[in-house]
């Protein structure tokens, strides 16, 4: 025991997978090395890309005298949050023209994640929910883990989702899952392209889905990172969102426009608020403005400023609709051309299943070893899971990438 | 789908009501409104006033002469210069945020040549404003664990402080929030007296948030005398101190003076934590740019406590946003600007003083009773008059004039008028207020009310 020193005991903490693989890299000398573990967005020439549209709207921002630099309301720029949500909800939804949605401006996808978690452990169906299931996909975005157990709940468990045999989902497994989970559980769902798999539902697994989440009056808490670059189309990758709007459920949806924006570093996000009417809705946002109050008190201006200008301006509003089908298209044809060149190099095992996922990620379905061997011998990063981003391939480094999980599995089983 | 009326009268699709059978009422029925927080409340009041000269003096913000908070021509510059710097890229920041950020800040608080830097024993976590420092520290001290187990508190805070202080440190899952006595109604400063004793009674290992300067909200700090006293028995009582520091230079006009009791602690190699903002000293309020340095004892605990600080993050915002501490990394890292900023902060300091003693000089003049030297020997952003709860209660109902509950005032916004109010230059007409509102509640009911000093 040292007098004074209260951090002799902290314990080390695991450290976050994905950080690691990112030094990993960056301290790797192979020239030829690829990462294909972080999750952001790359452009062929394998470099981040601010949106053309951003550019735009950024030097309007700083060209405008009335905008000051004022903290923002506790819940966020007004005329960001309604297009926030107008954007996962559609314009004309119903919830919307009822006036019985939502919504708090938060950091990025994660604070939307953490303050609709810190609510709900507050005052989710009776006073105090630490022993609420909440459930989460296996796998999944392994922060979802962490924001959940640090909200207080001490219960987080996987419901069946990804099928490693077939290689889709196992919707026998998730239908079960949510068939026998306390009622009441919180369910954590994935708007759409499901990271870390790719693998979304159909629209008819989706109405089995929410059957069943209705009769047994699961809590529906989509996490939509993606919106746009899954299928290129804003509207096409809220189906899932809107349809539950349309079968009554209440809900919550973390939205990020970190990845269709561009804005990672800006931390841009909206916790979107479906309520059975406008009462219900001013309450959750009373509770959700105390909430925020502790934990960052004002979100941050220039993200929320960006995104609200654009959604609100038409012909900005087009332009941004178009650079994000620039990003989708560009992933569309990586999946494309990967799956073509295993195919054509004869690679043990069927390919499909790059084409067919959706989205930033693609679960390849290499084991820990073949994974390894990736790492190790080709200088080739992705996750332990068989994880890669598709945004990490460009027309250069395609072929060796191919031929690298060729190599892979065909000498390592 | 047709819309039909339920019987709880909302209205709603038929599938819906078929559907949903008996359950019409919401998840979120049981849902309280929350009681808004005192500050939204007395905003919402004055905003709700109609009377014509109404007047706010509780804002947060430092205002220039028009009453407006502004970016000094430096940062602007350096906004317009990022948003057309070609080489910036929008990837995601480490969870830490810019390293030259906090590299800076850390620089700013403890002097470039503090041992605890040289030896490799601080850790600097951008965060998200000052209370996203406070919330991180919070998170950061349930990690902490002493021999008996989890270190669960007690946390001190001071009477009075920032009415979310204590709800950050709950929300953390930090139960035990005490107080110490701080500000003295009748010597109208610092009660330094009581808050020793206070203190004394605290068990070991209870961790003390400590305002560095310019607290919040009374303005009162302790003289460096009592800083070494108050240092010396968190020693010996193996105390932890957590200072704030949110307007540093923005107290005596110089950012060394300011942060002198953290230099101070750090130089007796004592472990601390300590919340930065840069929101008034930038100007950059919207920006939220904040920091969180932890002093360490020893570098051999450096890298468990980055790793748990990196989880807390993760799991709060993951990472903070740049652009706010990207502009104050390039004032920081800059020689001129550095100097040019520090001018800045000044020629502020310098004004606040002004509006300080003409205050007071009004009040002389008026014959206002009581001693209001106090006024001037309060820095920072705050002020506190020492009026009780029944003189702010009347300037509010009665004059229309708002202030803090507990008497605190921002001086700058008697400078020039708010926004929707219609006079300007406050000060003589604050002045008539405050000496009217001492000398009718005497009159009235003065057996009840505390009177001022004379």
């Amino acid at each position: 025991f040292v007098p004074g020193c209260f951090s002799v005991l902290v314990p080390q903490a695991t450290p976050v997978a994905v950080f690691k693989l990112s030094n990993d890299f960056k301290e790797d000398p192979n020239p030829m090395k690829v990462n294909l573990g972080v999750g952001a967005y790359r452009t062929d020439e394998g470099q981040p890309w601010v949106l053309p549209v951003v550019k735009k709207v950024e030097k309007l921002i700083v060209a405008d005298n009335r905008l000051n630099h004022e903290y923002l309301p506790i819940l966020g720029l007004p005329e960001f949050r309604s297009s926030a949500s107008k954007i996962a909800l559609g314009e004309d939804s119903p919830a919307i023209q009822e006036n019985r949605v939502g919504a708090v401006q938060c950091l990025g996808g994660t604070g939307a994640l953490k303050m609709g978690a810190e609510f709900l452990r507050r005052w989710y169906n009776g006073n105090d929910n630490m022993k609420t299931p909440v459930y989460v996909s296996a796998p999944t975005w392994e922060n979802h883990n962490s924001v959940f157990a640090n909200a207080g709940f001490e219960d987080v468990r996987p419901y069946k989702y990804w099928d490693a045999e077939k290689r889709g989902l196992d919707l026998a497994g998730f239908l079960g899952d949510l068939e026998t989970a306390p009622k009441h559980s919180i369910f954590v769902l994935h708007a759409c392209a499901h990271n870390p798999t790719g693998t979304d539902p159909t629209h008819m697994e989706w109405t089995q889905v929410a059957e069943v989440m209705k009769r047994r009056k699961l809590f529906v808490f989509f996490d939509s990172a993606y919106q746009g670059f899954a299928s290129g189309c804003l509207d096409k990758d809220a189906w899932a969102v809107r349809y539950f709007v349309t079968q009554g459920f209440e809900m919550f949806c973390a939205q990020s426009f970190s990845k269709n924006f561009g804005l990672y570093n800006e931390r841009v996000g909206n916790l979107t608020i479906v309520a059975r009417d406008a009462d219900n809705v001013r309450r959750v946002l009373s509770q959700m403005e105390k909430i925020v109050r502790v934990t960052w008190s004002n979100p941050p201006s220039q993200g929320a400023r960006l995104v609200a200008i654009t959604l609100n301006t038409a012909e900005l509003f087009a332009e941004w609709k178009d650079n994000v089908k620039t990003m989708a298209d560009r992933v569309l044809l990586m999946r494309a051309s990967l799956q073509a060149k295993l195919q054509a190099l004869g690679t043990p095992g069927t390919w499909d299943h790059i084409t067919q996922q959706i989205g930033m990620f693609s679960f390849t379905g290499l084991n820990p070893k073949q994974v390894e061997y990736m790492i190790k011998e080709r200088s080739i990063y992705l996750m332990a899971s068989g994880r890669i981003n598709m945004c990490g391939l460009t027309t250069k480094n395609i072929d060796y990438v191919a031929k690298s999980i060729h190599e892979t599995v065909v000498n390592v089983q | 789908m047709r819309q039909t009326c339920n019987s709880d009268g909302g209205v709603g699709s038929t599938e819906n009501v078929q559907a949903r059978g008996i359950t019409l009422l919401s998840i979120f029925v049981d849902t309280p409104t929350a009681e808004p927080n005192p500050e939204t409340k007395l905003l919402a009041d004055f905003k709700t006033d109609t009377h014509l000269s109404k007047v706010y003096l509780a804002g947060r913000e430092y205002l220039n002469k028009e009453g407006q908070t502004s970016v000094s021509p430096l940062v602007g510059k350096i906004m317009q210069q990022i948003c057309t710097d070609p080489t910036l890229c929008p990837e995601y920041p480490s969870s830490f945020g810019l390293p030259e950020f906090t590299r800076r800040a850390t620089e700013l608080v403890l002097g470039r040549d503090c041992h605890a830097i040289v030896e490799n024993r601080v850790l600097g976590v951008q965060t998200v404003g000052c209370t996203g420092a406070v919330r991180l520290g919070a998170e950061l001290l349930k990690h902490w664990y002493n021999v008996s187990g989890v270190w669960c508190g007690p946390v001190y805070l001071s009477s009075p402080c920032d009415d979310s202080l204590a709800g950050i440190f709950e929300a953390a899952g930090i139960q035990d929030v005490r107080r110490y006595r701080y500000w003295d109604t009748e010597q109208r400063g610092v009660g330094v007296q009581k808050m020793m004793e206070d203190l004394e009674m605290a068990p070991e290992q209870s961790v003390i948030v400590l305002s560095a300067s310019a607290h919040c909200p009374t303005g009162s700090d302790l003289s460096q005398k009592h800083w070494r006293l108050l240092t010396q028995l968190m020693v010996r009582c193996r105390f932890f101190p957590f200072f704030l520091l949110p307007a540093q230079g923005l107290c005596h006009g110089d950012v060394q003076q300011d942060a002198w009791p953290v230099r101070l602690c750090a130089s007796l190699g004592m472990e601390l934590l300590c919340a930065q903002s840069f929101s008034h000293s930038f100007g950059l309020y919207g920006e939220r740019v904040g920091h969180l340095l932890c002093v360490l004892k020893q570098s051999s605990t450096l890298l468990a406590v980055q790793s748990q600080a990196e989880k807390q993050v993760r799991a709060l915002w993951s990472r903070p946003s740049v652009r706010g501490a990207r502009v104050v990394a390039t004032v920081l890292s800059n020689p001129a600007h550095h100097v040019e900023w520090q001018e800045g902060v000044k020629s502020m300091v310098e004004r606040g003083i002004l509006v300080r003693e003409r205050l007071r000089e009004k009040l002389r003049l008026l014959g206002c009773p009581g001693s209001w030297d106090h006024l001037i020997q309060q820095g920072g952003l705050y002020c506190c008059t020492g009026l009780n709860v029944q003189q702010v209660e009347f300037l509010e109902k009665r004059r229309h004039i708002y202030l803090h509950p507990n008497g605190c005032l921002n001086p700058q916004f008697c400078l020039a008028a708010p926004p929707g109010s219609l006079q300007r230059r406050h000060t003589p007409k604050l002045a008539v207020w405050l000496c009217l509102s001492t000398h009718r509640i005497i009159r009235v009911s003065c057996l009840r009310s505390p009177l001022p000093s004379l």
